[in-house]
């Protein structure tokens, strides 16, 4: 073990007197960045394709929204995140001629992918609404927009929270590859530890475990909103 | 104030109902009774188009509302419905449930009525201009509460609907329709998802707003309040309206062959 504790001893040098941690607390940071922001993106994104699903398709411009919406889906359902990273960062900004950075990309890209993802289990929870409530809405004139708005989404919600949650994990976990379009995320960091000592192992588990307490503390949290949002449902 | 002309309603190729003409003037309580699948709750569900009417004309106050052209919500405002299954907003508490539409249009008119004064052009809304939101949801809250006193329902008014009997959530699913000062309310068998026990409390709060004078359109199984409150009583069955009379003759004396056959099962 004398071996490990040498590791440990070189992966706490840099760490202290090397600037590690500040490449760690930054590389922190821009994955819950990319994370939260990916997961707002994402939930107003899939909102918005959800209710179009929903919407009654006797007119034409309803039926043009939902085949617009079915693509998207496809689109970043059937490409893995790299690939759409790749091509937002070296294909489609250049030709619109916009400089954003790595991080803005990354945010921009796990938004627009996690909206294709949320649409469906959003949709799931929209149809898992009794039609009633709808009809109820309607018929003391509210429109369909503000009947969705204020009565079925908020139900919505609260039945799809726990896949919500599990949403937001792997886009935590995902970002382990937004390195790819030179965002300086805890991969980055960690491996920048360990390329300056030569020496991967402790670097890369020292990762693996703020990554699962990451998680942890997440799903504790998801707990916690999930009993909050149950009270309408509790017999007192 | 309703008058229904030629009102004709296919679901796909199954055509349910098959041209009904009807009026119903103020003060009227209106009972539809018919077999099931004669079509009563789809025309009732026409009535406010809360199924499009395929053809026909569903005159309401002047206005043609099965023009598909014609803002609906608008002239929902002015026609409560109850439901069988009740349907309270469960994400609401129930003064929630009662104060979330009045408030919401009168917050919408509100911002209307600005937007016109700041043009110019104020007329007969600069008065409504001057309210506040504040003094609107204060307005209805009162409202709300008068309402629940009535049925006698007030310390239920924070709490969530999953917590109340179905008689106590159709009185407040009724009290959620009066909040409108609708001209009319529509009733699609407001009884029949209730325990035997809770049809009563139900069916005594129609009776007072019956005879303070609402119009009312009910469908209904529940022939004793047909034949006690109902100013008329209507008979569809096969997408028609096979008998329309006052409730003494239609009970005791049926025309219709199929009314007398429908009437020796239920009565």
């Amino acid at each position: 073990m004398g071996n490990f504790d040498q590791k440990v001893n070189k992966f706490i040098e840099i760490f202290v007197e090397q600037n590690g941690y500040a490449k760690v607390i930054q590389g922190l940071q821009n994955t819950l960045l990319i994370a939260v922001t990916g997961l707002i993106i994402g939930i107003i994104v899939g909102t918005l394709i959800a209710t179009v699903r929903v919407l009654p398709k006797y007119k034409t411009l309803p039926k043009v929204l939902n085949g617009i919406c079915s693509f998207y889906v496809a689109l970043f359902r059937g490409t893995p995140m790299v690939v759409q990273l790749l091509v937002f960062y070296y294909v489609l900004l250049p030709i619109i001629g916009l400089k954003i950075t790595g991080v803005q990309v990354a945010m921009l890209v796990f938004g627009l992918n996690s909206g294709a993802y949320i649409s469906e289990i959003m949709r799931s929870g929209i149809q898992s609404v009794d039609s009633g409530q709808m009809e109820a809405g309607r018929a003391v004139g509210l429109s369909f927009g503000t009947s969705m708005m204020k009565i079925v989404i908020p139900q919505a919600v609260k039945n799809i929270l726990p896949t919500l949650g599990n949403e937001f994990i792997s886009l935590i976990k995902e970002t382990s590859v937004v390195s790819f379009v030179g965002a300086a995320d805890l991969y980055v960091a960690f491996n920048y530890i360990g390329s300056n000592s030569y020496e991967f192992m402790v670097p890369y588990l020292v990762m693996a475990l703020i990554y699962i307490a990451l998680v942890l503390i997440i799903s504790l949290l998801i707990k916690l909103m999930e009993r909050s949002l149950k009270k309408s449902d509790r017999r007192n | 104030m309703i008058d229904v002309i030629n009102l004709k309603k296919s679901f796909g190729d199954v055509e349910v109902l098959k041209g009904i003409d009807i009026t119903i003037n103020k003060g009227d309580i209106v009972a539809i009774i018919g077999p099931s699948g004669s079509g009563k709750s789809t025309f009732l569900r026409c009535l406010n188009c809360m199924e499009d009417p395929t053809s026909g004309q569903i005159i309401f106050n002047g206005v043609d509302i099965a023009d598909m052209k014609v803002d609906i919500n608008i002239h929902r405002r002015n026609m409560g419905m109850v439901f069988q299954h009740f349907n309270l907003f469960n994400n609401k508490t129930v003064i929630e449930n009662i104060m979330l539409a009045p408030v919401y249009t009168r917050c919408q008119d509100l911002k209307k009525a600005k937007r016109k004064k700041l043009f110019g052009k104020g007329g007969a809304d600069a008065s409504l201009a001057s309210l506040t939101k504040e003094q609107i949801k204060k307005e209805e809250k009162e409202k709300a509460m008068s309402l629940l006193k009535r049925i006698g329902l007030e310390d239920k008014a924070d709490v969530y609907p999953s917590t109340l009997s179905g008689g106590q959530k159709q009185r407040i699913a009724i009290v959620r329709a009066l909040a409108m000062d609708p001209d009319v309310i529509l009733f699609d068998e407001p009884t029949s998802a209730l325990d035997p026990e809770m049809v009563g409390e139900v069916l005594e709060l129609m009776k007072q707003l019956a005879s303070e004078g609402m119009t009312m359109v009910v469908v209904t199984h529940e022939m004793g309040f047909a034949k006690e409150v109902a100013s008329r009583v209507v008979f569809i069955d096969e997408g028609v309206i096979k008998e329309e009379a006052a409730p003494k003759e239609f009970f005791e004396n049926p025309k219709d062959a199929r009314l007398k056959e429908f009437l020796s099962k239920v009565l």
